[in-house]
Parts: structure tokens; C-alpha cells; sequence
């Protein structure tokens, strides 16, 4: 049960600006996840909620208490490393227990909450192993259940996924999914640079940009409905085409130019003046679709070009065509169809399907979700 | 090929380990020898007689001196690991202006020479009152001690994962419980390394021994060797004075012994990642 706040948070270092001022309403028992490219200061955020780096600038507040002065260790929240950071010289039960017993807890109480916890995660037998004994996916484990036996009212983890193979990672992601649902008044703040752990995770996601909130939303809001460009890109895989365009009409029918492509009509809200201004037209690469196998009703063409390269993924293949721009456009296609190196090919697909943004990056929004 | 090379390998050691090796046995000989024989070279024991050992033990002041000594080197090491330690971890982990300068600082200091200081030296120890005591000695070798205590101890904790003690913060370890409980177990290795070589550097040290005590009582082993004498003036007791090295060696060589096992095994367990 801990509602969190951020208002205008920001963090330097020396002279360096890393963070610029975070705003952010996080509630109880929600999951959050940070994600944002290498750099962007995720990291940073989540050891400013920790309490291991001062806060150079605004409000944090826990259930409505400003906690900017208060030490890690009263703030109720509990951290897991990406490095796991175990205790190398304890046994798993000591390191579980390390925490309670500093708290100077009864030797039964910690006993019951160190069991409790080693239940949740299945590792009771380890119990009196040393660290170097275990695998990497058992260590995940006991620093996760260290974290449980705080008993914290937030759960912070770094990237706790990233040093794991991946067949481990899938297991241990629906791990903490599980772990969420069961401490349900707790809440947790994830922080990744994988979309798919982000997208599958998260009640909200938080994508950083540089030291800025680039958007926060729901995973399918920020599929569907991307606020900028770089949120755009940045979820989606492949990432989203993008192409330089120019506004033809605004007001009630917009249409756009794509350059090098045919005028498409589009479902956004362009105002009239914005007629004859420069922008970004975007689809998704599994949107588009070849013209005469599978597109859906309703399809309209917007790119043609000769294929470059052809991507047989197995479920799907992904077909890479030159229409005159650096970057080829990407088409995510069914892997039953055949498309070869060298075809000439147009690409449709549905106008809902289409992004527009203006000059500086913002999207146009939609007309739908306009009312 | 393969054989000439091992062979020279092996001739090497033997040469290294020769070299090394002889002074101690060739002392071991001496101090088992008496009377005339002492002025002959042997290379091998050709009398065994403890006369020299007895003559030594039972000396007024000798017993009372390897004491001296083992009092002034045990409380060197400890007084140096806590101070080492503890400054250690301010270098190493805490962030402050001018951290580098001073590390620079303390590596320049213990570059003195020894001879350099002594006279200023002297009359600190004077001025305190800590004159012909063990006090002074402590006083002393502390300060020489700590610039290398503190500069290994440093780089040894600055490799230690920060993560771990963010996590031990976030269980609510307070420094002082960070250092006794977290890093002090894995730092064994440095530790034993760094209080063993300051506990040899004080058991042997001679300059400051000697000018800080006055009375025989006061002395450490080093000075009552050095100042052993024989019947006359003219004579100097070999075979006492083996005796004598070969009974303050062996200390170093059983903490040495006791200490391996911990210095390999510690080494092997700081390679664990967290
Ligand atoms: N202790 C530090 N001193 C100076 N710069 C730092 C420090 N820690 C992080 N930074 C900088 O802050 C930025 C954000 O870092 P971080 O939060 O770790 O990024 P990430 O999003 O990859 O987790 C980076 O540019 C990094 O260089
Ligand atoms: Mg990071």
C-alpha cells in the first residue's frame, strides 16, 4: 500500500544535468516500468526513489510523506540488483535474513518470513548454500526473496533479468508477473531497456527519453496511440517506418504525402492551418502488407519499391523494400507468402493504421480517440 | 628440448631457493654449535648441542624482550587494520573533494626515510611522555605502517561491488556495520596480507628500537641482538646470537604457516561474483 509521487525531480551530477525534472503519480499496487534506451537515466530514477543518490531537485513523496531526506531503510522499499549483489559470504538464509536481523526482528519471526518467502520462490533447499553454489537464475531468486522478507511496501528492480540466458529470462519474467499478482497492494517499479519485458509486465509504462518523460501509458496506448516520435520508434519490433511528409488538407478529410509515395488520407486531427507544413508519416512494419496476397478490406497502398532483402523468421518473414529513402521500409509479413529479392512491390495498408506527426515530433492525435 | 628447458627451470629454483634459504640453515647450524667449532665452516651439522638456546632463554632480559616485542608488533597490526580500515573505506567509497590528493598525500608520506624523521620524531615521542616505553615504538611504527596499509586496502575495497553495499544500505547497515559485516569477511586476503607484513616490519625494525628505549628492559628482540655481547669487548657470541635470530624467526614463520591456508582460500573466495 504506497501511493508515490514525483514532482519535478531532477538530478545532477556536478554540472551534468541527467535527470530534468520528473513528474510522475504512481498508485498503490501498481506495476511501473521505466524503459528507455542505455543512458537515459533509468537507473538513476530508481536509486533516487531508493534513497542511494540525493535528490538535487523536488518532491519525492511516499502515501503523501516527503521522503527526500529520509534513509533507504525507512523508506519501506526493497531493491533488486542486476547483479543480484548477494552477500558472498553468507548463505542464502543469512542473506535473507541480514535486513530483519539489523532491524533486530525476533529469531522466530525472521525464521517464519525467511521460510515464507524461500517457499514463494522454491528455493527452501538451498537454503544453506553459499551464493557461488547456486546458478544465476537461483541467485535472481534469492535477492528477489531477500526483497520479499523486508516485507517492503515498494519493490524496485534494476534490470533483474539482464545477466540471465534467455529461455531463463521468459521463465523468470512470468515469475514476477506471478509474484505481482500475489502481493497485489504492493508496487512495483521495473526498470528495463526490453520492450518485451516492459510491454508484458507493465500496468503503465514510463518511457524516459534523455532525462524526460517521453510518455506514460498503458502498453497498448503506447502501441497504439504514440504521443511523439521517439515513443513511436521506441516501442514496436521492428520499429516503426518512418518517412518525411508534407500536410495536403487539414480539417475534416486530412491527407498527407508520404514523400515518394502516393497521397493517403489519414485518421487524425490536422488543424486547417497546418496545410502545406513538413512532417513524419509512420506505420508499423506488421501493418503493412503486400498488395495482391492478404491485404485486409479497407487497405489502402502507400509504398512501392523493389524488395532489398527478405527475413524468414520462421512465424514471419520480414521483407525490406527500397522506395528511394536511406532506410528501406520493413513490412512484416505472413511467412507463407512468397516474396523474393529483387520483386517489385506496393504496400498497403489500413488508414486507421497510419501515425502522423507534425514538424517537431508530436503526434497528430486521433480522430477516433478524439471522440 | 623439452627436458633441457625443465632442467634449467628446476636449476633455477634450486639456485632461488639456495639462495634464499642458506643464510637462515647456516644460522640454524651455528647456533648448534660451540665452543671453537664455531669458527670453523661446516655445511653440515656436525655437533648438536642446545647450550646456546639455554644460555639465551635464561638471560636476564631476553624472555622479557621477545615480549616487548610481541606486545609493540600485535598492537601495530591491530591499531593499523582498524585505522586502515576504516580510512579505507572513506577513500574508497565515500565522495568528497580532494580524495585523490590525499591518497597522493599518504603514499608521499611514507616515502621518507626512516632517518629523515627520526629527530622530529623523537621529540613528539619526548613531548608525550612516551619516551623508553613500548608506546613510543607503537606510536611510531603505526605511522609508517599506514601509508601501505591504506593504500592496499583501498584498491582492494574499491574493487568490492558497490552493488553489494547499496544492498546491505537498503537492508539498513549503517558504515560501520557495512565494514565489520560485509566487507571485512571478504577482504581476508588483503587483510591478512597487509597486518602480517606490518606485523614483520615491526617485529624487525631496529632504527627506531633503538632510539627510543634506553633501559634493557624497554628493548625489542632486534636491539637485544644487536647489542648482545660476550665476555669481552673484543669477542662477539656467535653461537648466542644464532641462537637467538633463529628463536624470533620462528614466530614469523608459524604465523605465516597459520595465515596460508586463509590467505589462498580467501583468495579463491573473493573471485565469487555477488
Ligand atoms: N555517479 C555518476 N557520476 C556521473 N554521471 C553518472 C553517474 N551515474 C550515472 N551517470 C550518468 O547518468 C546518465 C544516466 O545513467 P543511468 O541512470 O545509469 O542510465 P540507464 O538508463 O542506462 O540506467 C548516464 O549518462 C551516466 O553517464
Ligand atoms: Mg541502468
Amino acid at each position: 500500500m504506497a501511493e508515490l509521487l514525483l514532482e519535478g525531480i531532477k538530478k545532477s551530477y556536478g554540472s551534468v544535468a541527467v535527470l530534468h525534472g520528473i513528474d510522475l503519480d504512481i498508485k498503490s499496487g501498481e506495476f511501473i516500468v521505466f524503459v528507455g534506451p542505455s543512458g537515459c537515466g533509468k537507473s538513476t530514477l530508481l536509486r533516487l526513489i531508493a534513497g542511494l543518490e540525493d535528490i538535487t531537485g523536488g518532491r519525492l513523496s511516499i502515501d503523501g510523506k516527503l521522503v527526500n531526506k529520509v534513509a533507504p531503510s525507512e523508506r519501506g522499499i526493497a531493491m533488486v540488483f542486476q547483479s543480484y549483489a548477494l552477500y558472498p559470504h553468507m548463505t542464502v538464509y543469512e542473506n535473507m535474513a541480514f535486513g530483519m536481523k539489523l532491524g533486530k526482528a525476533g529469531k522466530a519471526e525472521i525464521d517464519r518470513r525467511v521460510r515464507e518467502a524461500a517457499e514463494i520462490l522454491q528455493i527452501t533447499p538451498y537454503l544453506e548454500r553459499l551464493p557461488k553454489q547456486l546458478s544465476g537464475g537461483q541467485r535472481q531468486r534469492v535477492a528477489i526473496g531477500r526483497a520479499i522478507v523486508r516485507d517492503p511496501k515498494v519493490f524496485l528492480f534494476d534490470e533483474p533479468l539482464s545477466n540471465l540466458d534467455a529461455a531463463l529470462r521468459v521463465a523468470t519474467r512470468i515469475e514476477i508477473a506471478k509474484l505481482h499478482e500475489r502481493m497485489s497492494d504492493v508496487t512495483m517499479i521495473y526498470v528495463t531497456h526490453d520492450q518485451v519485458e516492459a510491454m508484458t509486465l507493465a500496468d503503465r509504462i514510463v518511457v524516459l527519453n534523455a532525462g524526460r518523460v517521453e510518455q506514460v501509458g498503458s502498453p497498448m496506448e503506447l502501441y497504439h496511440n504514440p504521443a511523439n516520435l521517439f515513443v513511436a520508434r521506441f516501442i514496436g519490433s521492428p520499429s516503426m517506418n518512418t518517412v518525411p511528409m508534407k500536410v495536403e488538407t487539414g480539417g475534416a478529410s486530412p491527407r498527407v504525402t508520404p514523400r515518394n509515395c502516393k497521397t493517403v488520407e489519414v485518421d487524425a486531427v490536422i488543424p486547417e492551418a497546418a496545410a502545406g507544413a513538413e512532417g513524419t508519416f509512420g506505420v508499423r512494419p506488421e501493418n503493412l502488407h503486400v498488395v495482391g496476397t492478404d491485404e485486409p478490406p479497407g487497405s489502402v497502398p502507400v509504398f512501392e519499391g523493389r524488395v532489398d532483402i527478405v527475413e524468414a523468421l520462421g512465424e514471419v518473414t520480414l521483407v525490406y523494400v527500397d522506395v528511394g529513402h536511406e532506410e528501406p521500409i520493413v513490412a512484416k509479413i505472413d511467412s507463407d507468402l512468397s516474396v523474393k529479392k529483387g520483386d517489385r512491390v506496393t504496400l498497403a495498408s489500413r488508414p486507421d493504421n497510419f501515425h502522423v506527426f507534425d514538424a517537431k515530433g508530436l503526434a497528430f492525435p486521433r480522430r477516433s480517440a478524439a471522440g | 628440448m623439452a627436458i633441457i628447458k625443465k632442467a634449467l627451470f628446476y636449476l633455477l629454483v634450486l639456485v632461488i631457493v639456495v639462495v634464499s634459504v642458506f643464510p637462515f640453515y647456516y644460522a640454524i647450524i651455528t647456533s648448534l654449535k660451540t665452543g671453537t667449532a664455531l669458527f670453523r665452516v661446516d655445511f653440515w651439522p656436525t655437533q648438536i648441542s642446545f647450550d646456546n638456546y639455554t644460555s639465551v632463554l635464561t638471560s636476564r632480559n631476553f624472555p622479557r624482550n621477545v615480549l616487548n616485542s610481541l606486545f609493540v608488533s600485535a598492537s601495530v597490526v591491530i591499531l593499523a587494520l582498524l585505522f586502515a580500515v576504516t580510512a579505507a573505506f572513506a577513500l574508497s567509497r565515500v565522495r568528497f573533494r580532494g580524495r585523490s590528493l590525499l591518497l597522493l598525500t599518504v603514499l608521499a608520506v611514507s616515502m621518507f626515510p626512516q632517518i629523515a624523521v627520526l629527530a622530529g620524531l623523537f621529540e613528539l615521542v619526548r613531548g608525550m611522555g612516551l619516551y623508553n616505553t613500548p608506546f613510543a615504538l607503537i606510536f611510531s611504527y603505526t605511522i609508517f605502517t599506514l601509508p601501505f596499509t591504506v593504500w592496499v586496502l583501498t584498491t582492494f575495497m574499491r574493487d568490492l561491488p558497490v552493488e553489494i553495499e547499496e544492498a546491505a544500505i537498503v537492508d539498513g547497515a549503517t558504515p560501520w556495520v557495512i565494514i565489520t559485516k560485509v566487507f571485512m569477511p571478504l577482504m581476508w586476503p588483503a587483510l591478512v596480507t597487509t597486518g602480517l607484513l606490518a606485523f614483520i616490519a615491526a617485529w624487525n625494525e631496529f632504527l627506531f628500537a633503538l632510539t627510543f628505549t634506553s633501559s634493557e628492559v624497554q628493548r625489542t628482540v632486534p636491539v637485544a641482538i644487536g647489542l648482545l655481547s660476550g665476555a669481552s669487548q673484543y669477542e662477539i657470541p656467535w653461537g648466542v646470537l644464532m641462537a637467538a635470530s633463529v628463536i624470533v624467526t620462528v614466530p614469523l614463520v608459524v604465523l605465516v604457516l597459520i595465515f596460508q591456508r586463509k590467505i589462498v582460500a580467501g583468495l579463491t573466495a573473493g573471485g565469487v561474483k555477488g
